[in-house]
């Protein structure tokens, strides 16, 4: 019973308004959890929270035994977390393999020096990240398609490209942003698939934000429930289900719909 | 606790604190020793006070187009300091024509308003010309391109402006209404200034109003909050966008002419310099906040006119008007590093994700 | 019906904004200023060539949108050519109205008699409307013809104008060779071409194209420059080549076209330093004189002999001064760079022009005046030298900045190459994604502003020894939008962008000395249209082609 990550009593206000509110979670390594809730709940700012983007104003992250909370993105990077967008955000212009060389970035040492002298440790390196690069490509599918611009790659393959580029910075925790957003069922079903892989062969403790309830129940051990900011409910996907306020939450919405599919998966 | 606050501070942070702190320290001691010297008496500072408040209120005008572009579009509207200029430039036109005639010499009031009227309906023109050309198509264009232009169309106003009216400085024409010294709660000041002050306290009270009271204010702020969201109320977002630049380029032009009349000259230059002061004075007070821009005008305005005095003449540096510019440009730089949101505005904090 | 009446509505849309281009043109004194410049002979000078130009590529444009339909193509060309001949009559009625001097400054009498062709006004008036129509239709039934006749004419055009706007040179450059600038002389005619010659460009392009057109086709055969080309036994050859050009070239141009060689040299140097810093990093640095002049005032300082003995005892030589010239304007890059490259996007393009200005007004004030001579300048900089040999002149100094040229691109390249190039490109792509990979923005940003900076020293190093004094007044923002009109024009982020971004707006323009006060303006310009039209550039980077797999035949993805 590891745990990972440990949020306790985060909070991150925006002026008035109370976008995460006195959070604690937990999450074991190596687990497959899920954060889920309604629109505006204030999960991406948990992320963010997490991820450095944005700065918890009380409360603590630790992650692997360290408190990380209002360090910048590029230092938790190097700890060992690794995130997608809910919309995603590759770099544009660049190759699919060029995305996936700076996600090694915190990897590769040689400075300015070595890149214009090309040393044979430069040259070793760059060998060694192409090679990972090529890997990682075509873990996520995605070999052939290494030297298109990521712009003009199509919606699914661009979604593989970006954790194709969380990954190699070799993370021990991945956060996925809505990784089936705008998805349709075949294409979900193998990223269930491709996400269970990606912990099983790779080790890699994985924490995820959804909306859609199916696939949330399908693949993960532990589900929070947030809203409003705060959590409302934890446990196992049958826990969930079950809850009186999770449903109360979903219905209030006009999301029952969702719920009572999933229960009928 | 201790080590957790170390390891959140940079080496760039120390930097900045050192060079902060030897500034600090060469503005106290400039100070003071001008002070001790007894060189200049309250009259002189006056004088100063007075001279930067109405300099300080042209900044003020220019830096609100700064202020409204930004907030509505998240640009810097790099060709303002030209809108500024274009106004007083064509009605320089006007107000010789005027004074050919004699009618300025009958009517030296009524021609002012035609001259100032004019003024900002030039500047209004170019203004809403260069958003329809150069910055409507790059809406949805990566964030340099929309920069790129906006720098392409301020240098080509200005060259447009010599080539087509010669590179010379033009003269305003000299009116006795203005000259002379009045007498306003004991205090002896130049007329120039007390009308200048006035008009641009005046206009930045209607902006302020149009803003805050009207339909139309409700409409800019919302495009300014959320563009979609605004489009999807029936709001015609380009529309509201033009009549933004519209304001900036009316507030802009009366500024030039407030300037004309205080110098009684324009050139095609005149935009660049003051440009970049008001922007200065725009981030001052938080660029897209409306009263902000007001107050950074006012204050920029002001240090840099006691500033030279102030700080430096104790320090022994010849000539210290030479460094007008220089104090504000690191006044400038100190901001942006220390307090990028300015005095008032939150509009900067920048949203990651 | 309708459609035919919208397209005729566009045809005078366009014929307006033409006739409003030419006003603009003609009253900013372009085309007085251009009238001795003739294209060929006494017929067409370059003024008449700018107005018949803009009219006849408005037609186009209006002849373009009309599709297949030939006829509407050849009458709209025709309308738009008209209505733009109309508006320059207009200008011409005006002008006899009113006085217009005192308000448009170019607005002679010299000016109306060339666009009235020289007739009384009222006849000018007419020939104006009928002529613009005239051009209009010849731009329409132009359109109309088969792609490759019609690519051919344009080319013809283009070159005859082009080389009547380079006789000059061409002549000065053979000139040299006495016996060949005699037999050549027939070619030309005052400062242009003379007609024969203008006829015989006209039939070597001509000749060339239809050699083309029914050449065998290599489909195996790449562009000159592909990379493919320039590797094997027979890249070698063709570097080889190259190379010895570029070494005899001065020798071969003649004094004043090297003189414009060092120019494009030295600002391929610089706009080698801010393509890393925009087109990379994405950093837009607007005051990037500062450390041109940086790098010439620190070679001043350090060899002048007015100042050097004061500070230093002695005077150093060139040689000895560069290299901290180098390291001073890469320090300036650093210690500028700390304050400002904290800031987002923006900010960085005003508050780097606030620094550029607060260098020049500190040069320029009383404040520095006994280190670097305030507005007095520094004299008398030494040259390079190498044993007894002084890069003295223009010719001998391009070597020099040749070889700075070599070692930036070098450097460029290398660097873009690795995992700082990477880091540069994402981050200009997206800077809070590029931070949460783990790149160090304030490091990453520092690398870009110090290397450019250092380019950018060099280059002002070697600007002193060829200029021999300097003044605060040289080292105005006019260079630093010239360097950045170059990378944009030549296209951001692309080497050989610079260098034909450097020939086409620092070499041409050294040519046509009466461009100089149309400049800005044109760069300004310009600006804008390549953002709005053709935002890559003319020689846009391309996209890095690696290896695919790491064993060549096992595209593996239906696994996955």
């Amino acid at each position: 019973m590891d745990t990972i990550l440990r949020a306790k009593e985060v909070t991150k206000r925006f002026g008035g308004l109370v976008a995460v509110n006195k959070l604690n979670i937990d999450i074991r390594k190596e687990s497959i959890s899920a954060v889920i809730g309604p629109n505006g709940a204030g999960k991406t700012t948990f992320f963010n929270c997490i991820t450095g983007f944005y700065s918890p104003e009380e409360g603590s992250i630790i992650f692997d035994g360290n408190e990380i909370q209002g360090l910048s993105t590029d230092v938790i990077t190097r700890t060992g977390i690794s995130r997608t967008y809910q919309n995603i955000r590759l770099f544009s212009s660049m190759t699919a393999l060029e995305n996936v060389l700076v996600g090694q970035h915190p990897h590769l040492t040689t400075g300015w020096l070595g890149a214009v002298a090309r040393t044979g440790k430069f040259r070793r390196e760059e060998a060694d990240a192409l090679e990972e690069a090529r890997r990682l490509l075509k873990f996520v599918g995605l070999s052939s398609l290494g030297n298109q611009v990521a712009r003009n790659m199509s919606y699914g393959a661009q979604r593989r490209l970006e954790m194709a580029r969380a990954m190699a910075s070799r993370p021990k925790l991945l956060l996925l942003d809505e990784p089936t957003a705008g998805m349709n069922p075949n294409e979900t079903e193998e990223m269930n698939e491709f996400i269970r892989k990606l912990r099983g062969e790779m080790g890699i403790t994985i924490l995820l934000i959804e909306h859609d309830m199916r696939v949330v129940m399908g693949i993960s051990e532990q589900i929070s429930v947030m809203d409003f900011g705060e959590k409302i409910a934890e446990g196992t996907p049958q826990d969930i289900q079950n809850n009186p306020r999770v449903i109360e939450a979903y219905l209030g919405r006009g999301a029952a719909s969702g719920l009572e599919s999933a229960k009928a998966h | 606790m201790t080590k957790s606050w170390l390891k959140r501070v940079s080496a760039t942070d120390v930097v900045m604190w050192v060079v902060s702190l030897i500034i600090a320290g060469i503005v106290i001691y400039g100070s003071i020793s001008s002070l001790q010297s007894g060189k200049y008496d309250g009259n002189t500072w006056k004088d100063l006070i007075v001279y930067g408040l109405t300099q300080g209120s042209i900044y003020a005008l220019i830096a609100l187009g700064y202020t409204l572009v930004y907030g509505i579009l998240r640009m810097i509207n790099f060709a303002h300091s030209e809108i500024y200029m274009s106004g007083p430039f064509a009605s320089y036109f006007l107000a010789s024509a005027l004074l050919t005639s004699g009618f300025m010499d009958k009517q030296p009031w009524l021609s002012l308003i035609l001259v100032a009227l004019f003024a900002m309906f030039s500047s209004m023109v170019i203004a809403v010309s260069v958003e329809r050309i150069a910055y409507r198509p790059l809406r949805k264009a990566p964030r340099l391109a929309p920069l790129i232009t906006a720098i392409g169309a301020s240098f080509f106003i200005q060259y447009v402006f010599k080539g087509l009216f010669g590179a010379g400085v033009k003269n305003y024409p000299e009116l006795d209404v203005l000259k002379g010294q009045v007498n306003i709660f004991g205090l002896e000041m130049y007329r120039i200034h007390v009308i200048v002050l006035i008009s641009a306290v005046g206009l930045m009270a209607l902006l302020y109003t149009l803003v805050m009271k009207t339909k139309l204010g409700k409409a800019m702020r919302a495009v300014s909050e959320d563009k979609d969201s605004a489009a999807l109320m029936g709001i015609n977002v380009d529309q509201i966008i033009s009549t933004t630049f519209a304001i900036g380029g009316v507030l802009a032009g009366a500024a030039g002419f407030l300037y004309a009349i205080m110098f009684r000259q324009v050139s095609w230059y005149m935009g660049f310099i003051p440009g970049l002061k008001a922007f200065t004075a725009a981030v001052l007070g938080g660029i897209g906040n409306i009263p902000g821009a007001m107050l950074g005008g006012l204050f920029l305005g002001l240090i840099e006119s006691i500033g030279p005095t102030l700080f430096l003449a104790g320090l022994g540096i010849p000539a210290p008007n030479q460094l007008k510019d220089v104090i504000a440009f690191t006044l400038l730089v100190f901001i942006l590093i220390f307090r990028p949101t300015g005095i008032l505005g939150e509009r900067l904090a920048t949203k990651k994700a | 019906m309708q459609q035919e009446k919208s397209y005729l509505r566009q045809a005078l849309e366009q014929g307006l904004v033409g006739g409003a281009i030419i006003v603009l043109i003609a009253l900013l004194g372009i085309v007085e200023a251009f009238k001795e410049r003739s294209i060929v002979g006494t017929v067409l000078s370059m003024g008449q060539t700018f107005i018949i130009g803009t009219q006849f590529l408005i037609s186009y444009r209006t002849a373009r949108k009309a599709g297949s339909d030939q006829k509407m193509a050849i009458t709209g060309g025709a309308v738009t050519g008209a209505v733009s001949g109309l508006v320059l009559a207009f200008l011409v009625l005006l002008s006899m109205l009113f006085d217009l001097r005192p308000v448009f400054l170019n607005a002679s009498p010299a000016l109306f008699s060339i666009l009235a062709f020289g007739q009384s006004q009222i006849v000018g008036m007419v020939l104006l409307v009928v002529f613009g129509a005239g051009i209009g239709a010849l731009a329409g039934v132009i359109d109309t013809l088969a792609v490759r006749i019609r690519s051919t004419i344009l080319q013809i055009v283009a070159i005859v104008v082009l080389t009547g706007l380079l006789a000059e040179l061409i002549k000065l450059v053979l000139g040299q060779w006495p016996s060949i600038g005699r037999a050549m002389n027939w070619m030309f005619a005052g400062k242009g071409l003379s007609i024969i010659g203008a006829v015989v460009v006209a039939l070597v392009v001509l000749v060339y194209n239809v050699y083309q057109a029914y050449a065998p086709v290599d489909p195996k055969k790449k562009p000159f420059f592909d990379a493919e080309n320039w590797r094997g036994s027979k890249g070698y050859v063709r570097i080889a080549i190259s190379v010895a050009v570029l070494l005899i070239l001065p020798q071969i141009l003649g004094v004043y076209m090297s003189e414009v060689l060092d120019q494009v040299g030295l600002y391929i140097l610089m706009g080698l330093g801010l393509n890393i810093v925009v087109g990379y990093a994405g950093l837009l640095d607007l005051g990037y004189v500062a450390f041109f002049a940086i790098g010439a005032y620190v070679v001043g300082v350090m060899t002048s002999p007015e100042i050097a003995p004061k500070f230093f005892g002695m005077t150093f030589t060139w040689w000895e001064a560069v290299i901290p010239a180098v390291l001073v304007a890469t320090s300036f890059g650093v210690i500028l760079g700390i304050p400002v490259l904290r800031m987002r996007g923006d900010y960085l393009a005003i508050v780097t022009l606030g620094f550029g200005e607060i260098i020049r007004i500190v040069a320029l004030s009383d404040l520095l005046k006994p280190v670097i001579g305030g507005s007095q300048g520094i004299q008398g900089i030494a040259k390079p030298a190498i044993g007894g040999f002084v890069f003295q002149d223009q010719q001998s100094l391009y070597y020099i900045i040749l070889a700075g040229v070599f070692l930036a691109a070098f450097v460029a390249i290398r660097l873009r190459d690795s995992r700082l190039g990477r880091s540069w490109m994402a981050m200009r792509e997206d800077e809070d994604v590029a931070e949460a990979m783990g790149i160090h923005l304030v490091t990453t940003k520092l690398l870009a502003f110090a290397t450019g900076a250092a380019f950018s020293g060099l280059s002002g190093a070697i600007f002193a020894a060829k200029i021999g004094s300097i003044y605060p007044h040289s080292f105005n923002l006019m260079v630093s939008i010239n360097v950045l009109a170059l990378i944009i024009v030549g296209g951001l982020g692309s080497i050989p962008g610079v260098v034909v971004g450097s020939f086409a707006l620092v070499g041409l323009p050294e040519l046509l000395r009466e461009f100089a006060d149309y400049r800005l303006l044109v760069y300004g310009a310009l600006l804008v249209w390549m953002m709005l039209n053709r935002r890559e550039g003319l020689w846009p980077e391309e996209a890095h082609q690696r290896e695919l797999y790491i064993d060549k035949d096992t595209p593996a993805d239906a696994e996955a």
